[in-house]
């Protein structure tokens, strides 16, 4: 018999929800997350004191209250590395490292609620210390009262631009531009969407209020093309773009001395375990990429298999705890701990909020949609996957040669098989495949091996002594 | 770069040279903040490597605490952390 009767992998809002609300139902469940406590990236637990304040940390706590008066088993500081059918019983196997070492579960049913990771795509000079992410800047802004640079330039799209260049601000840092991708039009599109969250809405509002006051300049339709320094960023060039993102060849770019730069171009969801078990995807470009196929509750293609939250598909922070919370009804639904009736009665209100809050975080999502022009206007000795450290001239020749898929990509060049295991390149992959003209079905999902996330080899070994490794005798000749 | 405030102060060393950091800061933040941001080389051409993602996905900050590699940015400093940067395979 299986020991818990759901596993729940990430403790963001999505995961901590689904948690509290299977527990409250009587199943026995686990939850995994890497960080210290719940929270994921955007209720992100503060490092220390000082480092609080704002909707998130209090949302943020709450989460966290909620979870630990739950009946939930919470496994922090462990890293979920492996996911397969189990042995001995009906369900699925987990192995996870964590301060103890290496710790194997078994559960009847499994939700998928990892979150994202950041999705940047690549420009001249990118690899320089002193470039960081837009989410890795929110952290060290948010988390770690740390500023990213004394002169920082914000550049790529979506809400975080604003976010990012506030914060910095706050801590007293300069902001040297603010660069955006999208322009008015692009942001006008988005406002039916944004009107569903008036408050979260007017909180942008008052941001590009604060950075107006502070005399940031505001560069629209612009892109980052090259970063520039010695042993770490000296200055960065900018310019206006296309519509779809490609470099403006008529106008001049601009150059900017800073000692900082961040960016991102939206979040990438983290699909990797449903990928693995080998659960059916799409490929959605405004949800995030490769998703896993959900039906209105969360059920993947598999029995027994759940997916919510960004994770699953960018709806946002609103909308995860709601598509979190219908995941765990359906799994108590599916094991057979909740009728027919009763499961319609509660997941009916949650899928109306789900539908709702979900209209914001796509609207958001949508400003991060990849466009072509970003990777096509890309310059050959640009740095394309930065863990094997091939250009962007190194796969275009690969794919020019006849490398039609990630998988081709991947065999040729061996972009992808670096430690971030393609989370940072097979975006960037992807995009140059389709600027080859192949399709998303030739491109084909990254294939998702374990060990999902690096682990120790110690941690899965143990200690031995050579000595006691039994060697079997060699046959005779 | 770390805001002046309240906290805890910690000293740790890196490369041998003592630095502080504020209680719960990662390593990570830590050496940024006391302008440390090259920490890793890259694989081909050895050029500087500074943190990156800061969540556990770069592998450019990649150190040495204690003696075991681990991401910096998802370690906090504790008092007395002997931390280096890796010696690069020749």
């Amino acid at each position: 018999m299986s020991e818990y009767d759901l596993a729940v992998v990430g403790g963001g809002p999505a995961g901590a929800a689904a948690a509290i609300e299977a527990a409250g139902l009587g199943l026995r469940c686990l939850l995994f997350d890497e960080g210290s406590d719940a929270g994921g990236q955007v209720y992100r637990p503060p490092a220390f004191a000082a480092a609080t304040g704002g909707p998130d940390a209090a949302a943020g706590a709450a989460l966290r209250a909620g979870l630990a008066g739950s009946a939930v088993e919470r496994a922090f500081g462990h890293r979920v590395w492996f996911a397969g059918p189990a042995a001995e019983a009906a369900g699925f196997e987990l192995q996870a490292v964590g301060p103890e070492g290496n710790r194997r579960v078994t559960a009847r049913a499994l939700l998928a609620a990892a979150g994202t990771s950041e999705r940047v795509f690549p420009c001249a000079g990118w690899t320089l210390p002193g470039v960081t992410g837009l989410a890795a800047a929110t952290i060290l802004l948010k988390s770690q009262k740390v500023l990213p640079g004394r002169r920082v330039v914000v550049a790529g799209c979506g809400p975080l631009l604003p976010l990012v260049a506030v914060g910095i601000l706050e801590l007293g840092g300069a902001v040297a531009a603010l660069v955006d991708l999208n322009g008015p039009a692009d942001w006008l599109a988005a406002l039916p969407g944004l009107a569903a969250r008036p408050d979260l809405a007017l909180r942008g509002l008052g941001w590009l209020a604060r950075l107006r006051r502070a005399g940031v300049p505001l560069y629209t339709r612009w892109g980052v093309r090259a970063v520039s320094g010695r042993e770490a960023v000296e200055a960065v060039e900018i310019g206006p773009v296309e519509a779809d993102w490609r470099p403006s060849r008529q106008r001049p770019a601009l150059r900017i001395e800073a000692d900082a730069l961040c960016l991102g171009h939206g979040l990438l969801p983290a699909s990797e375990l449903t990928r693995l078990l080998g659960a059916a995807h799409a490929y959605r470009p405004e949800a995030g990429g490769w998703l896993p196929v959900l039906d209105e509750a969360g059920r993947t293609s598999l029995p027994l298999l759940y997916a919510a939250g960004d994770g699953a598909r960018l709806l946002g922070a609103g909308a995860a705890p709601l598509a979190g919370r219908l995941a765990a009804l359906a799994a108590a639904r599916d094991l057979g701990r909740l009728s027919e009736a009763a499961f319609a009665q509660r997941a009916a209100p949650l899928r109306r909020r789900l539908r709702r809050a979900a209209r914001f975080g796509t609207a958001m999502a949508r400003l991060c949609t990849p466009r072509p022009g970003l990777v096509e206007g890309l310059g050959a000795d640009a740095v394309a996957c930065r863990c094997e450290e091939l250009t962007r001239g190194e796969l275009g020749a690969a794919i020019a040669a006849g490398a039609g898929s990630l998988a081709a990509l991947k065999a040729a060049t061996r972009c992808g098989m670096g430690p971030c295991g393609g989370r940072l390149c097979n975006a960037t992959a992807h995009a140059l495949l389709a600027a080859a003209g192949r399709s998303a079905a030739e491109i084909g999902a990254p294939s998702a091996r374990p060990p999902l996330r690096p682990v120790p080899l110690a941690a899965l070994t143990g200690s031995f002594d050579y000595a006691d490794v039994p060697i079997r005798e060699l046959s005779p000749r | 770069m770390t805001v002046p405030g309240p906290g805890r102060r910690l000293r740790f060393t890196f490369d041998g040279v003592s630095l502080e950091a504020i209680a719960g800061q990662s390593v990570a933040a830590a050496l940024w903040a006391a302008g440390f941001r090259a920490l890793a080389r890259a694989p081909r051409s050895g050029a500087p490597r500074g943190p990156f993602c800061a969540m556990g996905v770069c592998q450019d900050c990649l150190l040495l605490v204690d003696g075991v590699a681990v991401e910096s940015c998802r370690v906090a400093v504790r008092e007395g952390l002997v931390v280096e940067r890796p010696e690069r395979p020749a």
